[in-house]
């Protein structure tokens, strides 16, 4: 029955989105925690998905999402000058993560658009099935 | 006369299984609307309809060393790829609007066909009860 395929393929793209709904919670929580290098400083982390090809049965074309990796964002640290702040360094300056809101707003609405059409497919396809068990009654 | 099963129930078991995979193909398009470089696919219903009705052209072998070449079945039909209106940077061909329209339509088709496999099933019955 290829209609179970799609209950493992909206699966396995549901826990992908909350994957990345779950780091742009980290972003957004973690955007104005402030370090006194460029290590110790929260950086802006982006999940990488990639298609899970033929794993699932019976049916090569058939893809799920699965969660590569999660990359942290190279792009440069702000530093601002507030000698004052207990985390300054020596010349003063403290390290701003490199977490974009703007972007970080609009991943999220993504990711909870695809979420919601993921849990209508589920849905769709459930009432299907119970339909085809009830054939013939 | 014995009552053949198969002849009763007609095209429609094959259409049920086809509009299944479809909507799996479907919903794995759907799944990956965030992938980068995923290409969105789909199967010509209309070609894999015209196959499971028997119309279908073989390939002539003309050496025997030649190769047969894979006819395209109703139970494994030949898989598109989507051509996409407009395709994003990193390579991915899903337009998720489209996916969910075609994904709602080949539910309502495949509900219809339950619908018709039912009264095919209601029929037999009452042949069978000779009521």
């Amino acid at each position: 029955m290829s209609l179970f395929n799609v209950f493992d393929i909206a699966g396995s793209a549901m826990s992908a989105e909350t994957v990345r709904l779950n780091v742009t919670a980290s972003n957004l929580a973690n955007a104005q925690s402030v370090g006194s290098s460029e290590q110790s400083t929260y950086h802006a982390r982006h999940p990488v998905f990639a298609a899970v090809m033929g794993s699932l049965r019976d049916n090569a074309a058939s893809a799920g999402v699965a969660v590569s990796g999660i990359v942290e964002s190279q792009a440069p640290l702000e530093q601002r000058y507030q000698p004052e702040h207990p985390m300054a360094n020596e010349e003063g300056y403290v390290f701003l993560p490199n977490v974009n809101i703007v972007d970080e707003m609009a991943n999220m609405i993504s990711a909870s658009r695809s979420y919601q059409g993921n849990v209508e497919v589920l849905n769709t396809s459930k009432q299907l099935m119970l339909a085809t068990l009830k054939l013939g009654q | 006369m014995p009552i053949n099963f198969d002849k009763a129930l007609g095209v429609f078991p094959q259409h049920l299984s086809l509009y299944g995979k479809r909507s799996t193909l479907l919903a794995s398009n759907l799944a990956n609307a965030d992938t980068p470089g995923f290409k969105a696919r789909d199967i010509d219903f209309q070609a894999a309809l015209q196959r499971a009705n028997g119309d279908q052209l073989h390939m002539t072998r003309t050496h025997r060393s030649h190769l047969g070449g894979r006819a395209a079945s109703i139970s494994d039909p030949e898989l598109l790829y989507r051509v996409p209106m407009q395709p994003s940077l990193d390579g991915n061909t899903v337009d998720s609007q489209l996916e969910k329209a075609q994904f709602a339509e080949n539910a309502v088709r495949y509900q219809a066909t339950l619908t018709f496999l039912s009264g095919k099933f209601r029929g037999l019955r009452s042949a069978i009860k000779g009521e």
